[in-house]
């Protein structure tokens, strides 16, 4: 349905690469591998990035904020040009026929453009002729969704009075006036209250259902968890994973066990029951979460080996404070994937992103 | 979950109609987004006639005095000032063309329109300039209303074309440079201060509000060249009476400038800065 070759693409690279090797850009250190490299004054959005999705299927992309995601989604909804690379959509080829793709997809930005001055109905009428409907399915299509998302209170109303919900649902309905194959959403539920996120994820499912093709973004664990069939984990501008996330979890192995001797217990103390713990058979990755209170983390293989961890404790004369033992998590996916937690990945970026150059490069 | 729910099945893509269907119902959803904008905040409207008329009411008294057969064609000064604040209307208003266009780019409303598969891009343009037409169009009408009713005189059947045609002219030419500014300039604040700017310099280096031979020669050659003098000496001699294209209606400093003359410069001008714009157009919206 959806294939994504070898996609580059280098923000504010263009004109640096015109005239290479001024000096100031040479002083520059390299930073190979790092997040969002910067190439002499530019930043490598998408690097060799390829995705290849069947159709009928709810796929995530998951990933923190500035890993490519939404790079990614505006070079499949034609909205931008990559570098290198090639986009195709249902057989067609987006960059040499971008008209033809867009009659296949239906796009949700991230952020909500929405003209305030217009109520809801008028602005799905708008988009309806965009589409080229006629009068008549417009009408029917707007009443249909209308009711599927539960806007027929305040549809009429001017678009500037709408919650962040109502605003979102909006946005979904235009999404999907047209029937696309294949709809596209950036970040569907992101500071939404959990009854719109709730009526947002229920409908996705339901198009899924009906043969839609559902591809969206979210820097969500438990958004991605609970709706994708399938799942890429996008890091530095590249698919650094990529499979059903059941699978993903599965392919870890073993269980994820949380061990506290005590509520707050000290590094001497951690380090001897770290010691304890390795000399078991079955059990492996013992870390100490300084962090935590020096609580331990560690995968087990299976189940017995949490009644023998129990009485080694005993044995040694150590308490137990809490055990917890949990199946491998999507974060567990991420964190083996990536190196760190997908919360830690947010922190890092969220420190070198420029939230006004990056309004101005999705500028037109 | 309702199973079978026909509204969310997507829709296999029906045989295309034709491209000037599918633009005009491009450009009209468009033109009418416009409208109902302008529509539910009328003060731009409502600004754009005020302003015009307040020089006419108050630039007419105070020169209401001035010795009679001071000015070109005889005429008392309101009906010398008419054309010229006719002019400056339209200009004002087709100036601010880009402003939507601009606002659109920067709050993400274009990409929405860009994702959308337009027959022609050009439909977005398009929209613009019939709503820019029509609405500085209707402000020079208002002007032309309260001139007659002022006593400074209405055109006759032919000059009334003239008029017509010789603002529509201007307009398309002055929407293009803006709408190129629009895509051209970085923010709606850059494009406000190039507004600012250009406004009143080039209503004052005109004919507009005193004739060339009030001025020292350096500005009667600037007022000569700028394309609002080019506009307001047809509308004024359209005013005056019966004129023909060779019509002589300015003693520039160059030389004589027929009515012919005036209208192709307006013509080339407007084509001009279409064809100039097209490139930065082709690049914003592709």
């Amino acid at each position: 349905m959806i294939e994504l070759q070898h996609l580059s693409k280098c923000y504010g690279g263009g004109k640096a690469q015109t005239k290479p090797a001024a000096g100031q850009d040479r002083q520059k250190p390299d930073q190979p591998g790092d997040q969002a490299q910067k190439l002499a004054g530019g930043i490598q959005a998408l690097n060799d990035f390829s995705l290849s999705i069947a159709g009928g299927c709810l796929y995530g992309l998951l990933g923190p904020n500035g890993a490519g995601k939404t790079t990614a989604l505006r070079i499949l909804c034609t909205l931008l040009a990559p570098d290198s690379g090639s986009v195709t959509v249902a057989g067609v080829d987006a960059l040499a026929n971008p008209r033809a793709a867009r009659r296949l997809l239906g796009y949700v930005a991230q952020e909500v453009a929405i003209d305030k001055i217009l109520t809801g109905r008028e602005l799905l009428r708008l988009q309806a002729a965009l589409y080229h409907l006629p009068n008549a399915v417009r009408d029917r299509r707007i009443d249909e969704l209308s009711e599927l998302m539960g806007m027929a209170d305040w549809i009429d109303r001017r678009c500037g009075s709408y919650s962040g919900g109502m605003r979102r649902r909006l946005d979904l309905a235009a999404g999907l006036l047209h029937r696309p194959r294949l709809l596209v959403l950036d970040e569907p539920t992101v500071g939404l209250d959990i009854e719109s996120r709730a009526a947002i994820w229920q409908v996705l499912r339901e198009l899924r259902n009906q043969g839609t093709t559902v591809l969206l973004s979210s820097h969500y664990l438990e958004e991605v968890d609970a709706l994708a069939d399938r799942l890429a984990i996008i890091e530095s501008g590249r698919v650094i994973a990529e499979g059903a996330p059941a699978a993903l979890k599965a392919s870890l192995g073993g269980d994820r066990v949380t061990l506290r001797v005590r509520e707050f217990s000290d590094e001497p103390e951690a380090l001897r029951v770290q010691q304890l713990l390795r000399a078991c058979a079955g059990v492996r990755q013992v870390v100490v979460n300084r962090a935590q209170g020096f609580s331990l983390n560690l995968v087990v293989e299976h189940e017995g080996v949490i009644e023998q961890l129990r009485r080694q404790l005993g044995e040694a004369d150590l308490p137990v404070f809490a055990l917890a033992q949990s199946r491998p998590s999507l974060d567990d996916v991420y964190l083996q994937a990536t190196g760190r937690t997908l919360n830690d990945a947010e922190l890092a970026l969220a420190g070198i992103r420029d939230a006004k150059a990056e309004r101005k490069q999705n500028m037109r | 979950m309702t199973s079978a729910n026909p509204s969310l099945a997507p829709l296999a893509p029906a045989a295309e109609p034709s491209a000037f269907v599918e633009i005009s119902q491009e450009t009209l959803a468009l033109t009418r987004r416009l409208f109902l904008q302008l529509q539910r905040r009328p003060t731009t409207l409502v600004a754009g006639v005020l302003q015009p008329l307040i020089w006419l009411i108050l630039f007419g008294a105070l020169f209401a005095n001035a010795p009679a057969g001071l000015l070109p064609g005889g005429g008392g000064y309101g009906q010398f000032l008419g054309a010229g604040v006719i002019v400056f209307t339209a200009f004002s208003a087709a100036l601010n063309a880009g402003l939507p266009v601009m606002f659109d780019r920067e709050f993400g409303f274009l990409n929405r329109l860009l994702v959308a598969p337009l027959r022609s891009r050009s439909s977005i343009v398009l929209a613009s300039v019939l709503y820019i037409t029509s609405l500085s169009l209707v402000q020079s009408l208002a002007i032309m209303v309260t001139a007659a009713a002022l006593g400074y005189g209405w055109p006759s059947g032919a000059g009334l074309l003239l008029v017509l045609a010789t603002l529509l002219l201007l307009v398309f030419a002055v929407t293009a440079l803006s709408l190129g500014l629009a895509f051209a300039l970085p923010g709606h604040i850059e494009l406000i201060a190039v507004i600012f700017v250009a406004n009143l310099p080039l209503l004052f280096a005109s004919t507009a509000l005193a004739p060339l031979s009030f001025m020292p020669p350096w500005l009667s050659w600037l007022a000569s060249l700028n394309p609002l003098t080019f506009a307001i000496e047809p509308i004024r001699a359209a005013y005056g009476g019966p004129v023909g294209f060779s019509t002589v209606v300015l003693e520039a400093p160059y030389g004589q400038l027929s009515l012919g003359t005036c209208l192709a410069v307006l013509t080339l001008l407007a084509v001009g800065l279409f064809v100039a714009i097209r490139p930065l157009l082709d690049r914003k919206l592709n």
